[in-house]
């Protein structure tokens, strides 16, 4: 008797819950476009999403794009490259490093001449710095103070992350480009991630550990830093002397359903509005406009073309067996291990 | 006896304080810190947070993931342990082991595995998206990631109450004249009721609590496949953790409330 | 609902405690008929099918396409990709790991479950609520609120964070639910007649425990420590914050499998995975093994 009462409580929670379940799947957002509104697919890595909101509300008031929705998506730069790759329906890819727009090349899925333009594909652009807790109580100013003893550095892995590539490409450069030469720019190396007490897997992790308390100086983005600070962080950073150029590049699908709309939001990108908006959340223009000015000129700035480009980058230093960086970690493991 | 009584009862009291002390460290504690960061800052910041957009849309998405995902469980599951336990076939050790392994597959794998076979360019995915069905970077695969990491929950908390009870009243109902099918629903059933609900409990717990895999599957689409673990870790990462930490309130809230109302529904009769 | 193992004569029961039948695989010794173990009816047979399609869709084919993509080059580029020292640091501290938290749950999960349903203290029913939380949550959120109690910075001053034992202690806290909640209903489940009778004969508590008692609750121990281990393989995020996540040191194999995957070199991965993926089908058939046995000696 009783297991029919329940039994009878039990179906009536069960039918409340499919049907709230299933009443909630048939009125799911729609995201077809209707009514002569196209619907453009962003697919971008994480770091600009609120740039991105604000471009694309600034955008939506312009002639050209006051019929075009968009549906986007964010996400660490190597999962969004690949998750396109594995075919996540896009018409625009903004990813943070060269190498993720490349594998799509590879797959075909973007067009071999997407950085034929005049700034190379290249939307915005940022530093490597050096960012240290609120005023800066170490005095950390260059990169031979990151080495100094009881110095913690945070930094993510290089293998799992693009930000940490661009972090170990800064420090090593700046050796370079102040006359050490290879081999004593690779011991460099080895000394820096000694003192790396955490290697977080992606960059964002990076810094929320550091401004959780862990570590003396966060190797990272500007732009990183910048936002960090507009969220209430009590952070500083300093753009050292030597270091590397950032370019965060952009383009257009070779499977997107509306190229001519697509190819219309590229442009913009460009325009002084929407490169306003990037340096207001801290990106460097790539356009000359006046906000470019606030942001500060290293005296020794070098790119990554410096050293042959990512492709050639990638497999010397990256290569996940063979790399200089494999090394360098095998060498700290195994001395480290010895301990 | 009374030494063994007095010892007993030490015996008892040392177990009770062995197992309350290490779910204090290991449960309460971290179980209190959530509470303390989502209301930190009082109840306004976390309501506000909860009925944007995102939130709510990401509530229909986890309920839809994760109610569908434990009803193709739950089916599977019970199916599944009444085969293993009641019946003999061959391969039957070999499907025992098999239904633990999706455990162990480390949620990129498996986001990889589901993508490997039912992408857009693999051949089964392209197959059906041609033929206009999305699975991956849809709904479909999402349900499909969290079957597949929560897939043994139920199977293993059924079963082993199915092999302690013994089939004396199912060979009963059988000599009684009942079918299969009516002894199953009328017997077998009603007996591993309170096993069962344990058992979806826990699917459900899992299916609320999923990341990896369906991280990797969903396309992370703003609005539209963004479950609830996917705003907290997005709403961590934009430092924005009154949402992050509410949301993840809310999840084990759910979780608390379908424990307790299986609880309630459970004859009082029924005591061990 | 009359309580069905009361039907079972004296005979069966006194003196050696049969045990429940260790594990599904085992052919039944309840009563004296073997018709626990029957032929398959056609219904059964037709269960059996869709079983089998449900987990090929879902388990089998996407797992079969990984292990496809690991024999890619033959057996020596697997073995190549297997041994580097990275994969191989990162499986013996991934395996070391699982077997520790699985013995660990083995014992307190048992512990745990018996306080549950046959201990009584104010709040009981508030602690068993709690045991499938850390199910629910996000495992950032796990990570992050074990990295504020028991890292830097913790109100207690107790720093484990960045070192192995933190990667134990996370694993802990996201495979809790496992022993406990397979153990609590066969517990429930538990006729008391057996160990009356053993105690009216004389039996202390501990003989009583581990003579009847435990033979019946060991196929669910094992069934959960084997759940256990096979989550604690592969979990990522709980340990990838508060582990460190350092080459060589602490950085488990999810995290390795992860770096090949965004280093493009999926044959890398698959290779781990598969790795992995034996060495759980390994344990998992030698605990299902371990119940029979344990059965057989009850």
């Amino acid at each position: 008797m009783r297991w029919r009462t329940n039994k009878s409580k039990v179906a009536m929670v069960f039918g409340v819950v499919l049907a709230l379940a299933l009443g909630g799947a048939a009125c799911g957002s729609s995201s077809a476009s209707g009514g002569g509104k196209v619907q453009l697919s962003l697919v971008a890595y994480s770091t600009p999403q609120e740039a991105y909101a604000q471009i694309i509300k600034a955008y939506q008031s312009t002639p050209e794009g006051k019929n075009v929705t968009f549906r986007k998506s964010f996400g660490a730069s190597g999962d969004q490259s690949r998750a396109v790759a594995s075919g996540l329906t896009a018409d625009i890819v903004a990813f943070s490093l060269e190498p993720d727009i490349t594998r799509l090349v590879k797959a075909k899925l973007v067009p071999a001449d997407w950085n034929a333009g005049e700034q190379k594909g290249m939307v915005t652009d940022s530093v490597v710095v050096l960012v240290t807790r609120k005023g800066n109580p170490k005095g950390i100013k260059t990169w031979s103070d990151l080495t100094k003893p009881g110095v913690e550095v945070i930094t993510p892995n290089p293998f799992t992350s693009g930000g940490a590539r661009w972090n170990v490409m800064a420090a090593y450069g700046a050796q370079i480009k102040t006359g050490k030469s290879e081999a004593e720019g690779v011991k460099y190396l080895e000394d820096l991630f000694t003192h790396v007490p955490v290697q977080d897997d992606t960059a964002r992790k990076s810094l929320q550990t550091f401004t959780s308390g862990k570590g003396d100086v966060l190797l990272a983005y500007e732009n990183e830093a910048i936002f960090a600070q507009q969220k209430g962080q009590k952070i500083d950073y300093v753009v050292p002397d030597d270091t590397i150029l950032i370019e965060n590049p952009v383009a257009i699908t070779t499977r997107s359903k509306h190229p001519k709309e697509a190819k219309a939001f590229l442009d913009y990108l460009y325009a002084d509005k929407a490169q306003g908006i990037f340096a207001a959340n801290g990106y460097r223009p790539v356009t000359k406009i006046g906000a470019a000015s606030k942001f500060p000129t290293p005296k020794n700035l070098f790119t990554i073309a410096d050293f042959g480009g990512w492709a050639d980058v990638t497999t010397k230093f990256f290569d996940t067996d063979k790399g200089i960086m494999a090394g360098v970690e095998r060498k700290i493991g195994v001395s480290v291990a010895k301990k | 006896m009374a030494s063994s009584v007095a010892s007993s009862t030490l015996t008892k009291h040392a177990i009770r304080w062995a197992a309350l002390t290490y779910l204090l460290f290991l449960l309460v504690l971290p179980l209190g810190v959530i509470v303390w960061r989502t209301f930190e800052s009082g109840l306004g910041p976390v309501i506000t947070s909860l009925i944007s957009f995102e939130a709510l849309h990401a509530f229909q998405v986890t309920a839809i993931v994760a109610v569908l995902s434990v009803i193709a469980n739950t089916v599977f599951g019970v199916g599944a342990a009444v085969l293993l336990v009641r019946h003999s076939f061959p391969g039957k050790r070999l499907l025992n082991a098999l239904i633990d392994l999706p455990l162990a597959v480390s949620p990129v794998v498996v986001g990889l595995a589901l993508i490997l076979v039912y992408g857009t360019f693999a051949p089964a995915g392209g197959w059906l998206t041609d033929h206009g069905i999305e699975i991956i970077f849809s709904t479909p695969g999402m349900v499909m990631a969290t079957i597949f990491v929560s897939l043994p929950l139920v199977v293993r908390a059924v079963a082993p109450v199915l092999e302690e009870i013994g089939i004396e009243q199912e060979q009963a109902a059988w000599t009684l004249g009942a079918r299969s099918f009516v002894t199953f629903r009328r017997i077998t059933l009603p007996a591993i009721r309170w096993a069962l609900a344990y058992g979806i409990v826990l699917a459900l717990a899992r299916s609320l609590g999923e990341y990896g895999a369906v991280a990797v599957v969903s396309g992370r689409l703003v609005g539209q496949t963004q479950t609830l673990t996917l705003l907290v870790e997005e709403r961590f990462q934009n430092f924005d953790p009154i949402t992050a930490y509410s949301a993840s309130f809310v999840l084990a809230l759910v979780a608390v409330i379908i424990l307790l109302t299986i609880k309630l529904l459970r004859p009082k009769g029924d005591v061990s | 609902m009359p309580r069905s193992s009361s039907t079972l004569t004296p005979d069966d029961r006194l003196g050696t405690a049969q045990p429940a039948g260790g594990g599904p695989g085992d052919v039944s010794r309840r009563g004296t008929s073997s018709a626990g173990r029957s032929r398959p009816t056609p219904g059964a047979t037709l269960g059996l099918g869709i079983a089998t399609i449900y987990l090929s869709l879902l388990v089998l084919i996407p797992l079969a396409a990984v292990l496809w993509r690991s024999a890619e080059g033959g057996p020596g580029d697997f073995w190549q990709a297997m041994t580097t020292p990275e994969a191989l640091s990162s499986l013996k501290l991934t395996v070391g790991a699982a077997v520790i938290v699985a013995l660990i749950n083995l014992v307190m999960g048992t512990l745990i479950a018996w306080v549950l349903v046959r201990d009584n203290f104010p709040g009981k029913a508030v602690v068993d609520m709690l045991i499938d939380l850390p199910f629910a949550l996000p495992t950032i959120v796990a990570g992050l609120v074990l990295l504020a109690l028991y890292g830097p910075g913790s109100p207690l001053h107790v720093n484990i964070a960045y070192a192995r034992v933190g990667v134990v202690v996370a694993l802990l806290f996201v495979t809790l639910p496992f022993v406990v909640r397979t153990v609590q209903p066969v517990l429930l489940e538990l006729d008391k007649s057996m160990e009356e009778a053993a105690t009216s004969l004389g039996a202390s508590s501990a003989a009583t425990f581990r003579r009847i008692i435990l033979p019946n609750l060991l196929p669910a121990m094992l069934s959960g420590t084997a759940l256990a281990f096979a989550r604690a393989m592969s979990e990522f995020g709980a340990t990838v914050l508060i582990s460190g996540n350092i080459p060589f040191q602490t950085q488990v194999s999810s995290v390795h499998i992860f770096g090949q995957i965004e280093s493009d070199n999926v044959h890398g991965a698959a290779v781990v995975s598969a790795v992995l993926l034996v060495i759980a089908l390994v344990v998992l058939v030698s605990l299902d093994v371990l119940q029979r046995w344990g059965a057989r000696r009850g």
